[in-house]
């Protein structure tokens, strides 16, 4: 399979060793997506570099207004980390309903930001937190917003053949906000979604100040519905406005037809139900009633 | 060829493998413990469940270098001086196999659930086992097993306390 497996004690150590093979040697983290990759034939590179032992990468904290994830948090420890579960409670849900117990034990947050599938569950929580991640190569480093990372269908801008994600950050979300993730899928476990939307709303004097919703697969890379982010903004709390924001967020979608994931017609009708429901889970976790 | 040391089933276990080779090959193949069942090669049925560092993963799809220096547990390491694990006996009892390929995956989720949380709901246990395919029982007589296990595991506990 790889001619060679190699473990890196730092970042830097990494950087020089994909330098060193320059293109035939990529990152490798849980390696959930890359294995099957290999196994399909596609992920051809000789040379695996496991970044699984460098230290300072696997935790989740809070620093100023921010929340970090390492590259080596897997979605379990996403889902059951009480900090995540406080402060962006969308992502611990959409961690949560990832592959199965094994997969996510192993599979990790930032795989699933670099694997760059519309319907990853992870991401699409992240596109509504508006993450951030840390892209280092031997240039350097900066922070990339989530959405530039995109190119296409499992086409991510970061090239694990010679760049490192190291953390993903994102503000946390105050008392005064709210957050949700629906999914629809044919079964509760070990598929990618049908559909599914992450909402987030911050709340003030009754009215939405905030609103970032973010939808996938309806496109070739997760999407946030602004049409629908910018209808509710200022408007009261209500039921009436998540209506009518639901139905912009489908005037944004464009699924495919899809022998796996039903009609595009039938997932247009979900993206306003889904859509309507996680608006409304969230403004009720914001703390509000919408009786 | 790079060797890989573990402390497999509670022995410290070295074995030379491929750079690349995945840790349930390692384990059949090379280490002949085929308890370790291979369904899919796609982490997808869980046949292939084992403990790394007390955490259920689908070794099918798990590079075996991975688990150096780790703690690796097969469904071979349940049983302690021929007598199966309370696990084991439970699915026996209550008929939880039939065809028995995905039982070792399913009792290795059951253990790791179990040794998180001694007395899971049906909702845990229906969780703990949702990486895991049957396509014989139903699940219904594997939820049983895993909650007469838990029972029969408290029992014990309370015996030896």
């Amino acid at each position: 399979m790889w001619r060679e497996y190699l473990f890196p004690q730092s970042v830097a150590e990494a950087l020089e060793m994909l330098h060193a093979h320059n293109g035939s040697a990529r990152i490798i983290a849980g390696g959930t997506d890359l294995v099957l990759q290999r196994k399909e034939g596609k992920a051809t590179v000789e040379v695996a570099v496991d970044i699984s032992r460098i230290p300072g990468l696997n935790g989740i904290e809070v620093t100023g207004d921010h929340v970090r994830v390492g590259a080596l948090v897997t979605h379990a420890q996403v889902a059951a980390d009480p900090l995540i579960l406080e402060r962006a409670a969308v992502l611990a849900e959409a961690c949560s309903k990832v592959g199965g117990p094994q997969t996510r034990n192993v599979g990790t947050l930032v795989g699933n930001v670099v694997n760059a599938l519309p319907a990853a569950d992870g991401a699409i929580a992240l596109m509504a937190l508006d993450a951030e991640a840390e892209v280092v190569d031997l240039e350097g480093k900066r922070w990339l917003p989530l959405k530039e990372l995109y190119q296409g269908v499992g086409q991510c801008c970061v090239d694990a053949c010679f760049q490192i994600v190291t953390t993903l950050r994102f503000r946390s979300l105050e008392s005064s906000y709210g957050s949700a993730y629906e999914r629809l899928a044919k079964r509760r476990s070990l598929i990618l979604p049908i559909l599914a939307v992450a909402a987030v709303v911050g709340v003030d004097n009754g009215r939405y100040q905030e609103v970032r919703i973010a939808m996938g697969p309806v496109a070739p890379v997760p999407l946030r519905a602004s049409a629908a982010e910018d209808s509710l903004r200022g408007r009261p709390i209500g039921q009436e406005a998540i209506k009518q924001a639901a139905a912009k967020a489908l005037a944004a979608a464009q699924p495919r037809d899809s022998v796996l994931r039903g009609s595009r017609e039938y997932r247009q009708a979900m993206v306003e139900v889904l859509t309507q429901r996680a608006l409304t889970r969230a403004t009720v976790a914001a703390g509000h009633s919408l009786e | 060829m790079p060797i890989l040391t573990m402390l497999l089933n509670g022995n410290e276990t070295s074995v030379e493998i491929e750079p690349g080779e995945l840790l349930a090959d390692v384990l059949r193949d090379r280490l002949h413990l085929i308890g370790t069942k291979i369904g899919c090669g796609e982490g997808e049925c869980g046949a292939c469940t084992v403990l790394v560092d007390g955490l259920a993963v689908t070794s099918c799809i798990y590079p075996a270098l991975k688990a150096a220096g780790r703690q690796v547990t097969t469904i071979e390491g349940l049983q302690q001086d021929g007598k199966l694990h309370a696990i084991q006996a439970a699915f026996v009892e209550c008929t939880a196999s039939q065809c028995g390929y995905c039982t070792p995956g399913m009792i290795m989720s059951a253990y790791a659930l179990l040794n998180e949380n001694s007395n899971p709901s049906v909702e845990e246990i229906k969780e703990s086992i949702s990486g895991n395919l049957c396509r014989c029982t139903g699940y219904y007589q594997i939820v049983e097993a895993i909650q007469l296990a838990a029972q029969k595991l408290a029992e014990e506990g309370g015996e030896t306390s």
